[in-house]
């Protein structure tokens, strides 16, 4: 009732000034219950029209776009689009032999059709790059068909064949038929390093040919040590900040939040002029003698250069939520064990530690979420081993072209992260974030 | 006949247009996508400056954006929203953008500039260089090159061979990390004749070949990714060999005094040029502006900043110093005869094809 | 943290390793920072510390980096993109977080789990699926290399940061404050402006402030989304660093530092001047 009170009166409305208690009916002869359900019903109003906007704009700008992405990682109008005969020719076929005349001609058909298109309408360019991803030199099959096919005399079969060698492998017939449909499975099929056989099935691809699984691999493993080496410096500080007096422990939390603060590629930059071969650290163990010139130690444009740069960069985001946790444990309960006979390592392995395991929790998928979609540093920093599935992903798109392929990548990298983060709620739950 | 037709045709068109477009009163703004750098200089010295003095109503705009110009190409087109005029790219990517559509197909005798003595571009321009919607504008090459200090000096090494010998010239190898020009090189010092080299990569046992001889070298190799890195890592007596673009070896060397050596030897060499973006906003001027920069003078002018070749015959004999330096320029271009011995012409419907599959492998192979 | 007197040597000694340990982690923080701003000054070429400058002679320092940056049009154009486009994402975002954050402290607000859960996936989605999402999304829709375009993508990724802080600031809120306004007749916008807006400025202050440094910092989505003309500081950083790394980008990630140290300040003293308002020990 006290709830009920206040929400009246926070609307200002009449029924909350008029509103008598004794016969639970506003003034104009609602009954209460009514009137407060409206009451309720309206502030309901307010609260959403007040989130209305951001969410429509977040919507907007932000989810829709990255669901569209995600819709690329399947979408295959290419072959449809431009095959149209050919498809239906092919629906009979085994997929075993070479098509029968009847196909051929019906490609023979679709081409010539395709000629008669404005140039920037034409459909056999992305036809053939959409089919080059799964049979190399189908591009140049295409290409080079497409500019003699009009002079293409039955039977087409010998003229498409002898135009390019692979119109004479099933194999290329397989890939139409396959990717002939408006949907597809076959950019996820690569991302996880596998392929179609002959009859199909999806089977791994030869074994220098593998990359994506490796390179996820090495992204989680990367992950991982960095998250592990952020656990191991950023839990000696937090502690020792915990336990110091607030004045001092505000003054060397400076130390985490200035390069917190500082922008992403300043401290990347200055990683470059301390690692580098003619940077400040080599020339300063020149300098002193214990290396020699010839001898400078790589330390950067690999992958120690990427765990120690990031390391740097996402220690802050350890530190920050294990200092606030440790911050709130008693050290009554440390000096209890301790009189109650514990050795100072038993004490804190059996008392302290558990007691901090929700700032490591949150730490730790903090860091490990950051560091698992990180593109920047391992960019600049990260030279050929040090390389992520980010950057792989940005180069199919600004460089391959291979968009659909960029956007599987992506969406299984989404789907991890949005798993990590799921699990974070559940075990820390996200209000727990805190900034600065 | 025709040609010299063409040529009084060209150069009262050449004047009219100059004479027109400087009575235009309409501003125009010109977004030409280069690829930054020294690169991006030359044609500014060379092509933007003298064209925007000759049209002072045209402003040209320099985009850095040539390394990822195909995603971005592709994205405006097809939104419907193309906003460069001009883009500066490698004839492969020109190829794939060209099948996509997303650029303009060039007829290059009628929309560029006769030689002076006539002879129409599809001549002029070097054989191979025209692509359906490419017009190139230099010829460069990645060569090795190599640290003198680094051998005894009655045993220099002078051929890709040696880059693959690790017995006679021990030390580490700089190489570019991508497939390109390294498989290339590998079936050349495994013997292949240099025209016989991508029939020869075409098939699984050439690449398995180059792979096996890359194997020889691996625990040498040190790759780097940016052009500025290979010289770098020479400067530095991180290497003994280093593989570059012969432009930034020749600054290296001649400019900054670093004690290096090219061995033309294998070089391999590609085209670079410009493609116009299809439904570009402003297509006329665009036109003009390629009628004069891509003229036999202009060609020539570019390389007085850069040591990469003009694309045309033309252009080679007008060749001059560098405008800093001094220095001739002729013996630098990669099309030098001195120079063009043994060259490997890269293949980009070779690269196009079997770009992705190979990538794979080499980025495979890297990691192993 | 003094010596309890009972200690035995094997504690001091843990005691004084682990001190050190502890200042160790500070400085691997810290210097590489630091170590910028003096070699900034560096009157040669280098990334190391020449003879002179260790002997502290006037002619090992100089300025020229700073004049290089300060001369160079394209810096300069940076600098201002980067204030017209973080101020305006800083706007917008912080207007739309705000009102989403008093909306979500209602009680009845429905849904709430899942909301904020969308509103605060800018922070934890990859932003290299953010920019490629944008990317293509608005090439489609025709703001891809606009001030419009970057402002929309850098005020998405800003919000999270001001619906968490402004959230965090009403936590703290005492709602009672707002009935006894109503109470005494005051209309809900005055309301608003004249209990609660001073209330929960502090919060909204240093959400703007993250905001604002979320698009003062952000590369990769402008690595995608930005033309030629929205080139802000990070992304000519990004070009130096790839191209030929000078003491250029020493100079102007000194100025960054200074900036972020004020503004870092600034943060400081808003939740300091928050928690005495809302009657917190500061902590």
């Amino acid at each position: 009732m006290a709830q009920a009170d206040a929400t009246l009166m926070d609307t200002g409305g009449p029924a909350a000034k008029r509103g008598g208690t004794e016969k639970l009916v506003t003034a104009d002869g609602v009954p209460l219950k009514r009137a407060l359900e409206r009451a309720q019903r309206r502030r309901k109003l307010v609260a959403l029209g007040l989130v209305g906007p951001l969410l429509l704009f977040i919507l907007t700008v932000f989810v829709f776009p990255i669901a569209q992405m995600m819709w690329l990682s399947v979408s295959n109008p290419q072959v449809v689009n431009a095959l149209p005969r050919t498809l239906e020719a092919l629906q009979d076929w085994d997929g075993r032999d070479l098509p029968p005349e009847p196909v051929y001609a019906a490609l023979h058909a679709d081409m010539v059709e395709d000629l008669e298109r404005e140039r920037r309408d034409r459909l056999t360019g992305p036809l053939g790059i959409r089919l080059n991803y799964e049979i190399s030199a189908a591009r140049s099959a295409i290409s080079r068909t497409a500019r003699q096919v009009d002079s293409f005399e039955a039977p087409f079969k010998d003229a498409f064949m002898d135009a390019h060698r692979l119109w004479g492998q099933p194999e290329l017939w397989r890939v139409i038929k396959r990717e002939g449909r408006p949907l597809t499975t076959s950019y996820y099929v690569a991302a996880l390093d596998r392929e179609f056989d002959e009859f199909g099935n999806i089977v791994q691809r030869d074994e220098n040919r593998r990359i994506y699984v490796s390179l996820f691999g090495r992204t989680l493993m990367l992950s991982v040590i960095i998250t592990a080496m952020t656990f191991l410096l950023g839990f000696p500080i937090a502690y020792y900040m915990s336990i110091l007096p607030m004045r001092h422990a505000n003054l060397l939390m400076i130390c985490v939040l200035l390069p917190f603060w500082t922008s992403l590629l300043v401290r990347t930059s200055a990683w470059i002029v301390l690692l580098q071969q003619q940077g400040v650290i080599n020339s300063g163990l020149v300098g002193l003698g214990i290396i020699d010139d010839a001898n400078r130690i790589s330390m950067i444009y690999n992958m120690t250069g990427t765990i120690i740069a990031m390391t740097h960069i996402l220690l802050p985001f350890m530190v920050l939520p294990l200092y606030s946790v440790m911050r709130t444990i008693p050290p009554s309960y440390m000096r209890a064990a301790k009189s109650l006979g514990a050795t100072p390592s038993t004490a804190f392995r059996r008392v302290y530690f558990p007691q901090t395991l929700p700032g490591i929790g949150a730490g730790g998928v903090l860091v490990f979420i950051i560091s698992i979609g990180y593109y920047i540093t391992p960019a600049l920093v990260g030279g050929q081993s040090g390389r992520m599935i980010s950057n792989e992903i940005a180069r199919h798109i600004q460089q391959s072209l291979n968009w659909g392929l960029a956007a599987a990548l992506g969406t299984m990298l989404l789907v991890g992260v949005l798993a990590l983060y799921w699990l974070y709620n559940r075990l820390v739950g996200a209000d727990s974030l805190k900034l600065g | 006949m025709k040609s010299t037709l063409k040529l009084i045709g060209a150069s009262t068109a050449a004047s009219v247009l100059a004479l027109s477009a400087a009575q235009a009163d309409d501003p125009v703004s010109l977004t030409i996508v280069s690829w930054g750098g020294a690169y991006t200089e030359s044609q500014v010295r060379a092509y933007h400056e003298p064209w925007m003095e000759m049209n002072p109503h045209v402003t040209i705009i320099n985009d850095d954006g040539s390394a990822n110009a195909l995603a971005s190409l592709r994205a405006q087109a097809q939104a419907g929203n193309v906003t460069w005029d001009l883009v500066d790219m490698l004839p492969s990517d020109a190829q794939l953008a060209c099948d996509e559509g997303i650029i303009m197909p060039i007829d290059h005798d009628e929309v560029l500039a006769a030689a002076p003595d006539g002879t129409p571009p599809t001549e002029d321009f070097l054989p191979g260089s025209l692509g359906e919607c490419f017009i190139p504008q230099i010829l460069y090459s990645t060569v090795l090159t190599f640290r003198p200090g680094a051998f005894p000096e009655d045993n220099q090494p002078s051929s890709i061979a040696d880059l693959f010998d690790t017995e006679n010239f021990p030390g580490r190898r700089a190489l570019q990390d991508r497939p390109g020009t390294n498989l290339e090189w590998a079936l050349y010092a495994d013997g292949v004749d240099p025209d016989d080299i991508y029939d020869v990569l075409a098939t699984p046992e050439g690449v398995d070949r180059a792979f096996a001889k890359l194997d020889t070298i691996k625990d040498d190799i040190i790759f780097w990714t940016e052009g500025a890195q290979a010289p770098q890592l020479l400067a530095d007596g991180e290497v003994a060999f280093a593989t570059g673009y012969n432009g930034r070896m020749f600054d290296a060397i001649e400019v900054e005094g670093m004690e290096a050596v090219i061995i033309w030897d294998g070089q391999v060499v590609e085209w670079d040029g410009w493609v116009v973006p299809a439904d570009g906003p402003n297509i006329d001027a665009v036109m003009d502006y390629l009628y004069f920069a891509t003229d036999t003078q202009r060609l020539a002018d570019q390389a007085q900043f850069i040591s990469y070749g003009p694309a045309r015959a033309s252009s080679s004999e007008l060749v001059g110093e560098h405008a800093d330096l001094g220095i001739d320029m002729a013996p630098h271009m990669p099309s030098a005869p001195e120079n063009y011995f043994a060259p490997i012409v890269l293949d980009n419907d070779f690269w196009v094809d079997f770009g992705d599959e190979l990538r794979e492998r080499f980025a495979n192979w890297m990691l192993q | 943290m003094a010596m309890p007197a009972y200690y035995t040597t094997k504690d001091k000694v843990w005691h004084y390793t682990f001190r050190v340990i502890c200042f160790a982690i500070f400085f691997f923080l810290l210097a590489p920072i630091l170590i910028m701003i003096p070699l900034s000054f560096n009157a040669a070429p280098f990334f190391t510390f020449t003879r002179e400058m260790l002997t502290l002679q006037p002619e090992g320092f100089s300025l020229r980096w700073y004049q290089d940056f300060l001369s160079s049009e394209s810096w300069m154009r940076s600098i201002r993109n980067s204030f017209i486009i973080g101020i305006a994402a800083t706007l917008l975002s912080t207007t739309l977080g705000t009102l989403a954050a008093l909306g979500l402290s209602k009680s009845e607000m429905p849904a709430k789990g899942l909301i904020m859960g969308i509103l605060i996936s800018p922070m934890i989605v990859p932003l290299i699926i953010s920019a490629a999402g944008m990317f293509f999304f608005f090439s489609s829709i025709k703001i891809a290399q606009t001030y419009l375009g970057v402002v929309l993508a850098h005020a998405a990724l800003g919000t999270p940061f001001v619906v968490i802080t402004v959230t965090a600031t009403l936590v703290g809120f005492d709602h009672s404050l707002t009935r006894a306004a109503a109470n005494l007749g005051a209309s809900p916008t005055r309301t608003f402006f004249k209990i609660t807006m001073p209330l929960i400025l502090p919060g909204v202050i240093s959400g703007a402030l993250f905001a604002f440094i979320t698009s003062f910092d952000e590369i990769v989505v402008v690595l995608f989304v930005a033309g030629v003309e929205q080139r802000t500081i990070p992304r000519e950083m990004w070009s130096g660093i790839r191209e030929d790394i000078s003491p250029t980008i020493l100079a102007v990630a000194t100025i960054l530092v200074l900036i972020s140290v004020a503004l870092l300040t600034v943060v400081e003293l808003l939740r300091r001047r928050g928690e005495r308002l809302r009657g917190m020990t500061p902590g």
